[in-house]
């Protein structure tokens, strides 16, 4: 299990390929990866994401291990950046490995779920019309209770 | 305790840290400190419903007690992922 907060990019290709490599007994392994969204209309300058840096990835810990403890997962990966970033650049990535796919699909998304209200990152869209925060969505709160 | 502001509380409130000094029982006794204070607080703390606290890096509630704590935490909703 690894939990991994940075401003820099990451290089999604290399931490897809060397996740879980070498690692026999896996036969399912799936990845997700945020990417900055511009709307469509040109209107998004940068995404900025703010954190609580050590209640960060204490948070992405606790949720990361939850997961590895809920479904039988072989390992279990986290990468979240804060900071600046442009539209189309990725923003976080997670995977996760087990033996059959069921688990791998679950506990993937039991960590998106969670990432997206419980881990202490905030976004801030700059753009043509000034900046604005990203509002919290009432069924990010509500996905929460399916687990 | 050092008391703590992230994304929109910080802006409203002009600050991301502070030290201060309180005998606040609970997470709502130091809200309602800070409130009496200046207006920027009572700005930012005007619906707690739209805020979360962490105690100590804890995600809590408002009725949470600070006996011990050495740092509380204010920001909206987190947006991760």
């Amino acid at each position: 299990m690894r939990v991994v907060v940075q401003e820099a990019p990451f290089d999604f290709g290399a931490e897809a390929a060397g996740f879980a490599a070498g690692r026999t007994d896996m036969g399912a392994v799936v990845t997700f990866t945020g990417v900055v969204r511009d709307t469509g209309a040109g209107d998004l300058d940068r995404m900025e994401i703010e954190h609580y840096p050590g209640m960060t990835e204490k948070a992405l810990e606790t949720i990361a291990a939850e997961a590895v403890a809920r479904w039988s997962l072989g390992d279990a990966l986290v990468i979240h950046r804060f900071g600046r970033m442009a539209p189309g650049e990725q923003i976080m990535m997670v995977a996760t490995a087990a033996p059959h796919r069921k688990d791998a699909f679950e506990a993937a998304e039991y960590l998106m779920d969670y990432l997206k209200s419980r881990a202490p990152f905030w976004k801030k869209e700059h753009g043509r019309d000034g900046t604005s925060w990203v509002a919290a969505k009432d069924e990010d709160e509500e996905a929460l209770t399916r687990w | 305790m050092d008391v703590l502001y992230f994304a929109w509380v910080r802006e409203r409130i002009g600050l991301a840290k502070e030290r201060i000094d309180t005998e606040a029982a609970t997470v709502k006794d130091l809200v309602a400190e800070l409130v009496a204070r200046e207006e920027r607080y009572a700005a930012a703390f005007a619906d707690t419903s739209a805020l979360r606290v962490a105690v100590d890096q804890e995600l809590t509630d408002f009725d949470a007690p600070l006996d011990g704590a050495r740092e509380v935490a204010f920001f909206p909703p987190m947006t991760g992922g």
